[in-house]
C-alpha cells in the first residue's frame, strides 16, 4: 500500500519536472529588454496607485472558516459511506444526529449573515 | 520503467488539455456561428500545438517588486495538482495508474491543492486586482468543495467503496437509486464547473471585469501552466463525471475487433468528451453570476441539498439491505 | 538501507526543512506556504504507516483548509506587505537554555528505553476500518466532535460579527 502512493510521489516529481520545462525553455530562449515601464503592475494602462493590498473584509475568513468545520465533517462522512451496508439502522441514526447538530451550525451561519458577501 | 510511464503518462495528461483549447475555440466559433481556427494543420488541429510553440519564445515579465520564488511556483503547484488527479481515473478495465484504496477522497484531496497555487498566483503579482481575483476564486472554490464533496459522498455510500474502478464496476445503480444519482450528479456538475472557475462561475477571472483576475500579470509559460490547470481540472472532473455516474468504461455495445481494454477506452473517452463539450456549451450560452450569487448558491442551495440527499441515499442503503 | 527507509528520511528531511523555513522565514506569505511541504511530509509518512486514510485526510484538510485559512488571514492583516519581521529578540540565550534542557530530556529518553522491533503487524487503517471503530465502541466521542465543531462555528461567528 505504500508504494500505491510512491507511485504519486513519482507523478507528482514527474509533472512538476515536465511543468518546470517549459519555464527552463522560456528561460532559455526568450528576448529579455526590461526596462522599467514594461514591470509596473496592470492596472487598465494607468499608473497604478496606493499598495498592493488593502483593508479586506472579514467575510474572507468567515467563509474560510465555515469551509474547514464542514469540511472536517465531511471526513467522519467517508468512512461511515462504506460501513453503511453492513452496519444498518444503527449507523444511520448516529449520522442523522451528527449531521443535524451541524445542520444546526449551518443555520445559525445563515441566520447569523455569515455567509453573506455584503 | 515506473518513471518511464509516469512521463509517458504525463505528456498524455498534457495533451488532453491542450486538445480541450482548441475544442473551446472551435465550439465556441460554431456557437457563434463562425469557424475559428482552420489554417494551422487539417482543420485547425495544430492550433494549440502552434500557440504553445510561440509561447516558449516570448518574453517572460517579472512585475516590479513582486515575489519572485512565489511567482514561479505558482503554476507549477496549480498544473501538478491537475495532472495528480488523474492518478485514480480508470481509463479502460485494468488501465488505472494507481487503484488506489481512498480513490475518491483522494481527488477530492488533491483538487483542493489548486486553491493555494492561486492565492500564492495572486497575491505574488504585487497587483491589487490579481490579489482580489485569487481572494475571491480562493473563496468560491473553497465554498464549492463542500457540495463536491456530498456528491462523491452519495456514491460512496450506494457502492459502498471509496476506490474509483470498484465504483465503475458497481454501476449501473438500482432502480430505486436514481433520484439521488441524479441529484448528486446535477450537484456534481455544477461544483465541478465551479472549481475549474467556469462560466457561469468564472467571476475571479472575469475578463470585463478584473481583466483575467490572478493571473493578469503572468506572460507566457506560466500563464500556460495556469491554463494547463484550469483545463486539465476540468478534464479531469469530466473524466470522474464519467467514473462515477456515467458508467465509466462500460458500454451497451462492443465495437468489433477491438479487444476489452480498446472497447472500454472508446467508451470512456466518449463519454468524457461528451460532457466536456457540455460544459463548453453551457460556457458560451450562459451570462456569469455575481460573486454573491455564487456564494448563495452554493451555501444556501448546494450544501443543504446535497446533505439531504445524502440522508436519503443512506436511508436506501439500510433500506435494500 | 531500504526503500522504506530512504522514504522516510527524505519525507522526515522534507518536513525539518519546511518547518525550519516556516519558523524562520522573514516573510510570513513564504512562511505560510512553507506550511505546504511540511504537512505533505507528515502525510508521506502516514503513508510509510500504512494509514492512507489518515493520509488523505492530512492533505485534504491540512493542506486544502487550514493552510488556505492562514493565507486568507495574513493576507487580511498588514502582514502581507512585506514587512520584515524582527526574528531575534533579547531572550535568545535563556530560549537556548530551556531548548537545550529538553534536548537532553528527549534524548535521554530516546537512549534508555528499549525500542524493540516493529511490535507486529499495523492494525488496518483503511476506511473501513476507521468507521467501524468510530461507529461502534468510540460512537460517543464522534457526537462530541460534532458538537465541538458547532461550538468552534459559532463561537468564531460570535467574534468576527462583533467587529462589524
Amino acid at each position: 500500500m505504500p508504494l500505491d502512493w510512491a507511485y504519486v510521489a513519482v507523478f507528482a516529481l514527474v509533472g512538476a519536472g515536465m511543468a518546470a520545462l517549459p519555464l527552463g525553455i522560456v528561460w532559455l530562449l526568450a528576448p529579455r529588454s526590461a526596462y522599467p515601464q514594461k514591470r509596473i503592475p496592470y492596472e487598465s494602462g494607468i499608473v497604478p496607485f496606493g499598495e498592493a493590498w488593502s483593508q479586506f473584509h472579514v467575510r474572507y475568513y468567515l467563509f474560510g472558516l465555515a469551509f474547514l468545520l464542514f469540511d472536517i465533517e465531511v471526513i467522519y462522512i467517508y468512512p461511515w459511506a462504506v460501513v453503511l451496508r453492513e452496519l444498518g439502522g444503527f449507523a444511520f441514526v448516529e449520522m442523522l444526529i451528527f449531521l443535524g447538530v451541524l445542520g444546526v451550525g449551518l443555520a445559525y451561519a445563515w441566520k447569523k449573515g455569515a455567509l453573506e458577501w455584503v | 520503467m515506473v518513471v518511464l510511464a509516469a512521463v509517458v503518462f504525463t505528456f498524455l495528461a498534457v495533451g488532453g488539455p491542450l486538445f480541450l483549447v482548441l475544442a473551446e475555440r472551435k465550439i465556441s466559433a460554431w456557437i457563434q456561428a463562425r469557424v475559428g481556427p482552420k489554417h494551422v494543420g487539417p482543420h485547425g488541429l495544430l492550433q494549440t500545438v502552434a500557440d504553445t510553440l510561440k509561447l516558449l519564445y516570448k518574453e517572460n515579465i517579472v512585475p516590479h517588486r513582486a515575489d519572485v520564488v512565489l511567482f514561479s511556483v505558482a503554476p507549477i503547484l496549480v498544473a501538478v495538482a491537475a495532472l495528480l488527479d488523474f492518478v485514480v481515473i480508470p481509463f479502460a478495465p485494468g488501465w488505472v495508474v494507481r487503484d488506489l484504496n481512498v480513490g475518491i477522497l483522494y481527488f477530492a484531496a488533491v483538487s483542493s491543492l489548486t486553491v493555494i497555487g492561486i492565492l500564492t498566483g495572486g497575491w505574488a503579482s504585487n497587483n491589487k486586482y490579481s490579489l482580489l481575483g485569487g481572494l475571491r476564486s480562493a473563496a468560491q472554490m473553497v465554498s464549492y468543495e463542500l457540495p463536491l464533496g456530498f456528491s462523491l459522498l452519495v456514491v460512496a455510500t450506494l457502492t459502498g467503496t471509496l476506490s474509483t474502478v470498484r465504483i465503475v464496476e458497481a454501476q449501473p445503480y438500482p432502480a430505486v437509486a436514481y433520484p439521488c444519482v441524479v441529484v448528486a450528479a446535477l450537484v456534481f456538475l455544477v461544483a465541478a464547473t465551479a472549481e475549474a472557475n467556469r462560466i457561469p462561475f468564472d467571476l475571479p477571472e472575469a475578463e470585463a471585469e478584473l481583466v483575467a483576475g490572478y493571473f493578469s500579470e503572468y506572460t507566457p509559460m506560466r500563464f500556460a501552466l495556469f491554463q494547463l490547470g484550469e483545463y486539465g481540472s476540468l478534464l479531469a472532473s469530466s473524466a470522474l463525471f464519467t467514473t462515477l455516474f456515467l458508467g465509466g468504461w462500460k458500454g451497451p455495445f462492443a465495437f468489433p475487433g477491438l479487444g476489452p481494454v480498446g472497447n472500454g477506452l472508446v467508451w470512456f473517452l466518449g463519454k468524457t468528451y461528451a460532457v466536456v463539450f457540455f460544459l463548453m456549451w453551457v460556457r458560451w450560452t450562459y451570462p456569469r453570476f455575481r460573486i454573491d450569487q455564487l456564494l448563495n448558491i452554493s451555501w444556501k442551495l448546494l450544501l443543504p441539498v446535497s446533505m439531504v440527499n445524502l440522508l436519503v441515499a443512506g436511508l436506501l442503503v439500510v433500506g435494500i439491505r | 538501507m531500504n526503500a522504506e527507509a530512504l522514504a522516510f528520511y527524505a519525507l522526515a528531511a522534507m518536513v525539518l526543512v519546511g518547518g525550519g523555513l516556516v519558523v524562520q522565514s522573514r516573510n510570513l506569505v513564504h512562511a505560510a506556504v512553507s506550511l505546504v511541504p511540511t504537512l505533505l511530509g507528515v502525510a508521506g509518512l502516514y503513508v510509510l504507516l500504512h494509514a492512507e486514510f489518515v493520509t488523505a485526510i492530512q492533505i485534504l484538510i491540512y493542506v486544502g483548509a487550514i493552510t488556505v485559512l492562514i493565507l486568507f488571514v495574513i493576507l487580511l492583516t498588514e502582514g502581507a506587505t512585506g514587512l520584515r519581521v524582527r526574528q531575534r529578540n533579547e531572550q535568545v540565550p535563556l530560549a537556548l537554555l530551556v531548548c537545550g534542557g529538553l534536548a537532553v530530556l528527549l534524548l535521554g529518553v530516546l537512549v534508555r528505553v528499549p525500542w524493540g522491533p516493529a511490535a507486529g503487524p499495523l492494525p488496518p487503517y483503511n476506511p473501513g476500518a476507521v468507521g467501524r471503530s468510530f461507529l461502534m465502541p468510540y460512537v460517543l466521542a464522534f457526537e462530541v466532535t460534532s458538537l465541538v465543531i458547532l461550538a468552534s462555528l459559532v463561537g468564531a461567528i460570535v467574534i468576527a460579527r462583533r467587529e462589524e
